[in-house]
């Protein structure tokens, strides 16, 4: 097949630029450990009582860290609300009792979805004090628009 | 001579043959299907967009979900496959001859059965028993005859387009050793990627939706279905995408008075979409447990390979594009664009498609970005990124397709003032989507979910400011729409004129000359049974152990959640 000389200059321009988007993506994956939330671990959405969150909430690890295990349905997050101090890292662990939900905080990277029989997992680290806006962004049912609850960073 | 002139002496001077006339009326009900989702569609859409902004409240009896699913259903999927189709019907028998009588009435079987599906899916979406968005998630459940509506919608699909590409491969048996005309080859890899992708629909719908609906099965494999539903969803815009390259490769450049620059160019990108746009639909499942790193990874990889027969296209269209300027005696680097035919709608229309096609296709890079997908993962940047890519890319092709479409199957004439008209109904369509997807891109970068309806979330300060400032809100968006609105309903005006009021005449299919380069296209490209075999090896290799893993390790299954859809 007889290619044009620009041709080949372009496609050398476009396989090259393929290759270097994969190599950064792949060594902020790999090497510096930025991966999407893929937590493997199940649990049996219609039995949450008998397994980790059957009592859920917040849990402290050590001095700066918190364990949050939360629950998504509709139309709210159980518990609706949570508090911890600034500069704490909290590891959010959240499962589904119902439908597809997700676990959004606007204006961070925390953004997961939330499919029942799977335990999702981010973690954040809140350096400034104030309210955090959670929200569902899969839509859920009639009342999607009403599921929301607040972290609290106090000073 | 003005280049509109030039335009329209090309039409009078068409000695091309004419269509089949049995061909073009299978051609045309697909057509007049089409713009009818297209405007009950559109409708759906202003109101949905004036009550999200807080605008309007809607009565009682309609829900803001409901509307939609139906602009969802009715716009992504109804009006795109019926117009594909209706192209696709007309552009064979223009290239490959008049389809046999056989040939023809499995069309129309299609026809028939995609129709009743289509109008059984309408029925529960209208009912409020289907709300459940256009990719239909479990557990939320709709009523059965929805899942019913979508196979029978599926499996039409499938019986016109195994006509077609009968219709392809009985002409390449003809002419053994001849390359195939670029519209059948085109149109065969297009079918293939959309009988290859609805396998995993319609295994999801028949093998697990259905069953679970009609009450046979308790639970369903949420993650799996998911699963299967990406496998399709993802190729679905391939198959929006390539009729409308198969309009920029075929009929802009004997439009704009050229030939396309290379033959065996257009091929392997086709090919290389038919490879690559299938085994990628983890890249919408970035977000989610229950599929490891290490797969979304491979899934990324071959998401972005799709770059290179985008690029491909890119030079070859604008080659083009400079090859026919120049030849019309445009000089320097620039000047040849003024050959050009901006006041044709046939070009115009599809010119501006492909202009939003490089901020669309940009952000398509970034949507698909293994990390960086958290940032706008269903956010309304993911709305802004569709709008663009099918709501005007593919739409504004497709609308640029219709003013010569429409009369070659009806028999009629492309007036002067119906191509005056297709301008501003393009212009309007531009400034109304760079308005809306522009103020969704921004909206979502700064946190505000998609598929959300109207809400301040109790006046949290950060929800408020997506309904302060110029150009960060929905009120933004609703005003984009509404000009959206007013486009298309010019567009369904100029529909119903050159569907039944325009002047009866001969009105051109413009189809380019076959590219020079055609007697030496490697014969490799024709091979099917390789690029199948490769298509299969590709899915296998994404998709074989996270399918086993999702089946063997799965959680215990859903309920059927329907009565927090209504």
């Amino acid at each position: 097949m007889h290619l044009h000389k620009y041709e080949k200059i372009w496609l050398v321009f476009g396989i090259g630029s393929l290759v270097l988007f994969l190599v950064v993506l792949g060594v902020a994956a790999f090497a510096f450990g930025h991966q999407p939330p893929s937590h493997m671990a199940s649990v049996d959405p219609q039995n949450l009582e008998e397994s980790v969150f059957a009592e859920p909430g917040l849990e402290q690890i050590n001095e700066n860290t918190y364990r949050a295990r939360l629950i998504a349905m509709t139309f709210g997050y159980s518990p609706d609300t949570i508090e911890v101090p600034a500069g704490s890292t909290v590891i959010f662990e959240v499962t589904s009792q119902d439908v597809v939900h997700s676990f959004t905080i606007p204006g961070t990277n925390v953004n997961m979805m939330i499919t029942p029989g799977h335990v999702n997992m981010a973690e954040y680290t809140f350096e400034e004090p104030g309210e955090y806006l959670v929200i569902c962004n899969e839509y859920c049912g009639t009342g999607h628009h009403y599921m929301q609850m607040k972290i609290e960073v106090t000073p | 001579m003005t280049q509109s002139n030039l335009a329209f002496n090309n039409v009078s001077n068409d000695l091309d043959v004419q269509l089949d006339p049995k061909d073009a009326k299978l051609s045309f009900v697909h057509i007049v299907v089409a713009f009818f989702a297209f405007i009950l569609g559109i409708l759906g859409g202003l109101l949905q967009g004036l009550a999200r902004a807080g605008i309007i409240e809607l009565p009682s009896w309609l829900t803001y979900y409901q509307i939609l699913t139906a602009h969802g259903v009715l716009l992504a999927l109804v009006f795109t496959t019926y117009i594909i189709f209706g192209f696709f019907f007309a552009g064979m028998s223009k290239t490959h001859g008049a389809f046999s009588d056989r040939l023809r009435k499995s069309g129309w079987l299609g026809f028939i059965l995609t129709t009743i599906g289509t109008a059984m899916a309408a029925t529960m979406i209208l009912a409020n028993e289907a709300s459940v968005l256009y990719t239909f998630y479990a557990p939320l459940q709709a009523h059965y005859i929805f899942y019913i509506g979508l196979t029978f919608f599926i499996v039409g699909t499938w019986i016109s387009g195994t006509g077609i590409m009968i219709h392809y491969f009985k002409w390449k048996k003809r002419h053994s050793g001849e390359p195939t005309p670029l519209f059948g080859f085109m149109a065969t890899a297009t079918i293939m990627l959309w009988i290859v992708a609805g396998l995993g629909v319609a295994a999801t719908v028949l093998g697990q939706m259905l069953p679970w609906a009609l009450g046979w099965t308790d639970e369903i494999n949420v993650l799996l279905s998911r699963t299967l539903f990406w496998y399709f969803g993802h190729p679905l815009v391939y198959f929006w995408i390539m009729p409308a390259y198969m309009v920029w490769y075929l009929v802009v450049p004997k439009v704009i008075g050229g030939r396309l620059f290379s033959g065996s160019l257009a091929r392997l990108a086709f090919v290389l979409f038919l490879l690559f746009s299938i085994p990628v639909g983890f890249h919408h499942q970035l977000m989610e447990a229950g599929i490891s790193e290490f797969w979304k990874y491979i899934q990324t990889v071959l998401t972005f390979v799709v770059v290179v027969p985008s690029l491909l296209t890119a030079f070859s269209i604008f080659a083009t594009f400079e090859q026919t300027g120049r030849e019309k005696g445009g000089k320097g680097v620039f000047s040849w664009l003024k050959k050009l035919p901006w006041n044709d709608v046939r070009f115009f229309a599809p010119f501006m498609g492909m202009l939003f096609f490089i901020p669309a296709g940009t952000g398509g890079l970034i949507n698909a970005s293994f990390q960086l997908n958290a940032v706008i993962h269903n956010t309304l940047w993911v709305v802004g990124h569709f709008h663009l890519t099918v709501g005007t890319t593919v739409v504004l092709t497709f609308l640029g397709m219709a003013f010569w479409l429409i009369p070659v199957v009806t028999g009629r004439k492309l007036t002067k003032s119906m191509n005056r008209s297709g301008i501003v109904t393009t212009w309007m369509w531009t400034i109304g989507m760079f308005l809306m997807s522009g103020a969704m891109h921004i909206l979502g970068l700064f946190g505000a979910p998609r598929r959300t309806g109207y809400t301040t979330y109790q006046d949290a300060p950060q929800a408020l400011e997506w309904f302060q400032g110029i150009f960060v809100s929905h009120i933004t968006v609703a005003i984009g729409g509404t000009i959206l609105t007013a486009a298309g309903l010019l567009m369904f005006y100029n529909f119903i004129y050159l569907a039944w009021f325009a002047p009866k005449g001969h009105t051109e299919f413009p189809m380019t000359p076959a590219p020079n380069d055609t007697p030496h296209t490697p014969a490799i490209l024709e091979n099917w049974k390789l690029w199948i075999g490769l298509v299969v090896v590709l899915i296998l290799f994404a998709y074989t152990i996270p399918i086993y893993d999702m089946i063997n390790n799965a959680p215990p299954g859903s309920p059927g959640f329907n009565n927090i859809i209504k």
